[in-house]
């Protein structure tokens, strides 16, 4: 006979606490938190998957093997956010003693910014080795 | 089959559960063969989704305040009803599956039907949210409708909605579908204790589906609710 059979209770506890973290994250949203307002809702979500996937996706009960595959999901996930959003944060930042005048010659070269292509174009460069 | 003339071991064709593939030693292997296949696609789904979400957390950074002006024009009692519909489904979902665990068919039968109708039930609620967008001229294109200098940038935040939103529905409507067969072979008593396979792979994507809302319900409605940007 496969598979772990859970007590009805659990999935009904499951549900609560789902029901209970979607009135936090509503109201989390409508109090000031300045910056903190996103990562305060990732996480809350990040709690409620977490809670989806151990116990309504059985994966509490699974096999070593089918965890080693939830985590890659997780793994290559983190890989994909991490490295592209370290690109975009760090543009803004200089990269030399020489950072920001070389930013103004690149702008200079590049044309007028426009509002919408504008966090492009603030890329800081290094000048080219004379 | 021969009946009662369970002779040697090798001799397996003979006696075997009907669901039991050849090429799988017993029903264990089987299940968790088929378990870790539906969790490789949805490990591909996750990173369909998290792309998505990155492109979302982009422009997010870059235009705040567009994203809380988007946001606002959205209706968080739907969005919020809608979620509450979508994490109910997934308890009857699980309901579904232990139902179909214990051999008892005919609550299956029912557990699958009340997370069809919630599936419809969120369709329905999100049939009448695009509508209202299409009426208030937010969906994107040259029709695009928003006063202010954010315009360019509300538009795109609602690019971003109707691409989250709307891969998620289609989501849900395949997930309708993929019910109705599932609900059909329970109603024909075609599980049993020893193989339920496609409840229980049933029940992985439609709670996959549900996690993805799990997200888009706070990254889209509840942006800056309390207007520390506006």
């Amino acid at each position: 006979m496969p598979g772990h059979i859970s007590p009805k209770s659990t999935y009904v506890t499951i549900f609560g606490a789902l029901m209970v973290c979607t009135i936090l994250t509503v109201i989390a949203a409508f109090i000031n938190l300045g910056d903190l307002n996103f990562p305060v809702a990732l996480t809350i979500a990040v709690f409620k998957a977490t809670l989806v996937v151990l116990f309504f996706m059985h994966v509490m009960y699974g096999s070593k093997l089918t965890k080693l595959i939830v985590g890659t999901a997780f793994f290559f996930l983190g890989i994909l956010l991490t490295l592209t959003m370290s690109d975009y944060l760090s543009r803004g930042w200089s990269t030399s003693p020489r950072g920001s005048t070389a930013a103004g010659a690149i702008t200079s070269l590049t044309g007028p910014s426009t509002a919408g292509a504008r966090p492009l174009e603030e890329t800081p460069r290094n000048n080219p080795p004379k | 089959m021969p009946d009662g003339t369970i002779a040697a071991p090798e001799a397996h064709h003979g006696h075997h559960h009907p669901a039991l593939q050849h090429h799988f030693q017993d029903l264990d292997q089987q299940h968790e063969a088929s378990t870790l296949g539906m969790w490789l696609f949805l490990v591909t789904e996750v990173m369909f989704f998290g792309g998505l979400i990155l492109a979302y957390t982009v422009y997010r950074i870059w235009y705040p305040t567009a994203w809380a002006l988007g946001s606002e024009e959205l209706n968080i009692y739907l969005g919020g009803f809608n979620t509450i519909v979508l994490i109910g489904s997934s308890l009857t979902m699980a309901l579904a599956v232990r139902s179909a665990q214990t051999g008892a068919q005919r609550a299956t039968v029912g557990w699958l039907l009340s997370t069809m109708a919630l599936g419809l039930t969120f369709l329905v609620v999100k049939f009448f949210e695009y509508r209202e967008k299409f009426q208030t001229g937010h969906v994107p294109g040259p029709n695009f409708r928003f006063e202010g200098p954010e315009s360019p940038h509300v538009q795109i935040f609602f690019s971003l909605y109707f691409a989250l939103t709307g891969v998620h529905a289609l989501h849900m409507v395949i997930g309708v579908g993929l019910m109705t067969v599932i609900t059909s072979m329970a109603y024909r008593k075609r599980f049993s204790p020893e193989w339920y396979t496609p409840v229980e792979l049933g029940g992985l994507y439609w709670h996959f589906v549900d996690i993805v809302w799990i997200f888009l319900f706070p990254l889209l409605y509840l942006v800056d609710r309390s207007h520390h940007i506006l």
